[in-house]
């Protein structure tokens, strides 16, 4: 009874013929729509709600070498269109992590990519070490956005040379045709100095972006909202950010893979960013208010893409970039003569 | 397993200084157990607001002409709740649920009391009905601020032994609290077992209590969440485990129901030291 009501839904969905396979350095996923790290959990919880299975990926929760309990409550806070978290990367450690959550998406049949994080250049290597021959593994994405102790309290990703310090070692030790993606945050003057240095340091791709430093003052205490005081901002207030910053470093590193993240709530929000640079996406906030969001996002980009006349998402990654000059043609399919696209054709002899 | 489920509004009443929302939810109720939760999206598809609102599911309606319903109680507390209280029957609400651990029940025929503060009563009129079903008897404490804020205390009178009703104002019942008549209750029936839910606070006055007395009882609490289905980790409370170790549990899928003497209600809001993965000064998100 339960199964039905979940999955009848999709059954009667047929997505477009779309290929929706999508590159992230060495390796292809079946389609570009993640979870993002911090709002799936491991993937089990969602699987309630859908076969997470069929994603592109599930981006676990940035997991550390020791458990750890995160940050004092409240937790969370509610802005226009957004939230506010302090956390503290609550999780269990690197070994039980391996033990049960990446069993269980191996087992799944979910492909992981697991994202860490650290208080110091140590930590990371040593996170990246631990992952050697871990089945169901992916792709590594190094979450350089959280406090490092090592550099007085600075976040890695606000530094280019720590940033680069932390993308080499994880290279260094972790699993041979793994990509390693860096998360960077949106909080720094110029964010391509940050990902070129990631790149130059061996980055196989970037994961743009993550929370935005807020706080939140409760009217009625006089405090601030939240236990850990400072929060990271996430959900579609931040989008615009977000798309700014894909298409920032999409254009100084052109063939560099690219994971975007930011307030992405529907279909249409996921093909800005593969227009702005993005090959794949994270559904991230959304999750929270709808547990089904991100195979939603997938059909709905699917739809997105076939209305325009692609034939893949390929073809539409970063083609916001395109001179002005080439002008598309107006129409309900407008993008399929620019493009060549056969089903785009047919409709014309019809 | 939860659902998320298409629903339709059937009705809306005001109870008080709150408000009963029964919606049509297909395959929801024959899962509901008490306890059990239900997280509403509000605001509409095009909403500024993102997160769920959790309430606790009070009555269910497996079939019927409209197919199952689900009940739950609310109080306007926000932007949230108040377009929630303006839905109208026929309204599309999206909810998922059943969430969360619901109360256990006992094995055998035991004596139980029930202690629920404002519209916190309300998952508790739906346990006593199991309960007194399997031939337990059932005692009731209901307080509230004011008459206005008590809920169920009709319903709760049809199914107890007996009711004890105190407000802050004394507008109704006894004037005080649920705590200042609760240990003369227990001690007067000899209850086996107590089951409360209400704010942080009382719930700490009724473990206290019932600690004292040695008798084991069940809370379920209110702490504000984001998804309602564990991903977040934003309703995380410290609770003891069977190891003797403090974990910082979620209380939407480890709860919202727990052990009374293993939650550390003095160190909600905070991490304690000696919690599992404590770390004291860290920060990051």
């Amino acid at each position: 009874m339960t199964e039905l009501t979940v999955r009848k839904t999709e059954a009667a969905f047929t997505r477009p013929d779309v290929d929706l396979t999508t590159q992230l350095g060495s390796v292809t996923f079946p389609n570009p729509v993640f979870t993002a790290s911090g709002c799936a959990a491991a993937g089990q919880e969602l699987d309630q709600f859908f076969d997470v299975s069929q994603l592109g990926g599930i981006v676990t929760k940035s997991i550390m070498l020791a458990p750890r309990s995160g940050r004092a409550t409240p937790r969370m806070a509610e802005t226009p269109s957004g939230m506010l978290n302090s956390i503290g990367l609550q999780g269990p450690g690197i070994d039980a992590f391996l033990d049960k959550d990446l069993a269980w998406l191996a087992q799944r049949g979910a492909r992981a990519v697991v994202s860490i994080a650290g208080g110091s250049v140590e930590d990371y290597a040593k996170l990246a070490a631990k992952l050697r021959g871990a089945k169901g593994l992916a792709m590594i994405e190094v979450n350089i956005s959280c406090p490092n102790v090592e550099d007085r309290g600075q976040v890695f990703a606000c530094d280019p040379g720590a940033s680069a310090a932390v993308v080499q070692a994880v290279k260094r030790s972790a699993p041979t045709g793994v990509p390693v993606f860096a998360k960077l945050s949106p909080d720094v003057t110029d964010i391509t100095e940050i990902a070129k240095a990631c790149v130059d340091a061996g980055a196989d791709g970037l994961s743009l972006i993550n929370t935005l430093l807020g706080l939140v003052i409760d009217t009625d205490t006089m405090r601030p909202a939240l236990g850990g005081i400072t929060g990271g901002l996430s959900g579609p207030a931040i989008r615009p950010v977000a798309v700014r910053a894909v298409w920032q470093v999409r254009q100084a590193l052109p063939d560099i893979p690219i994971l975007g993240m930011g307030g992405i709530r529907t279909g249409l929000d996921a093909l800005e960013f593969v227009l702005a640079g993005a090959n794949a996406v994270s559904v991230g906030t959304t999750v929270f208010g709808d547990p089904r969001a991100p195979i939603r996002v997938l059909d709905e980009l699917a739809v997105a893409l076939a209305e325009r006349g692609f034939s893949s998402v390929a073809e539409a990654v970063g083609l916001a970039h395109r001179p002005p000059e080439i002008r598309l043609p107006e129409g309900p399919d407008p993008v399929g003569d620019t493009l060549g696209d056969p089903a785009h054709d047919d409709e014309e002899q019809l | 397993m939860p659902v998320q489920v298409q629903g339709e509004v059937l009705s809306i009443r005001r109870v008080g200084a709150y408000f009963a929302m029964t919606v049509v939810a297909p395959g929801m109720a024959e899962l509901t157990r008490p306890g059990h939760f239900v997280a509403v999206q509000v605001g509409g598809p095009e909403s500024s607001m993102l997160l769920r609102r959790a309430f606790a599911i009070y009555d269910v309606k497996e079939r019927g002409v409209y197919g199952g319903t689900v009940e739950f109680i609310f109080s306007v507390h926000g932007k949230g709740t108040a377009w929630l209280a303006r839905r109208r029957p026929q309204d599309k609400l999206d909810l998922v649920g059943p969430l969360g651990k619901p109360f256990r029940l006992p094995a055998e025929r035991v004596t139980a009391t029930l202690v629920g503060g404002g519209y916190g009563s309300a998952p508790l009129l739906p346990l006593a009905s199991l309960l007194r079903e399997r031939g337990c008897r059932v005692d009731f404490v209901l307080g509230a601020g004011d008459q206005h804020r008590l809920f169920g205390q009709l319903d709760a009178k049809r199914i107890a032994t007996s009711i004890e009703v105190t407000t802050d104002d004394g507008s109704s019942g006894r004037r005080g609290r649920v705590s200042d008549v609760l240990p003369e209750l227990l001690d007067r029936t000899q209850s086996d077992v107590v089951y409360a839910c209400g704010p942080m606070a009382m719930l700490r006055a009724v473990t206290e209590i019932c600690s004292s007395r040695g008798i084991p009882c069940q809370v379920a609490v209110e702490e504000s969440m984001a998804c309602g289905i564990g991903v977040c980790m934003t309703c995380v409370l410290p609770v003891i485990g069977d190891d003797g170790k403090t974990r910082m549990l979620r209380s939407c899928v480890e709860g919202p129901v727990f052990l009374g003497d293993r939650v550390r209600w003095s160190d909600v809001g905070t991490i304690p030291e000696d919690v599992v993965g404590s770390i004291t000064a860290q920060a990051g998100h």
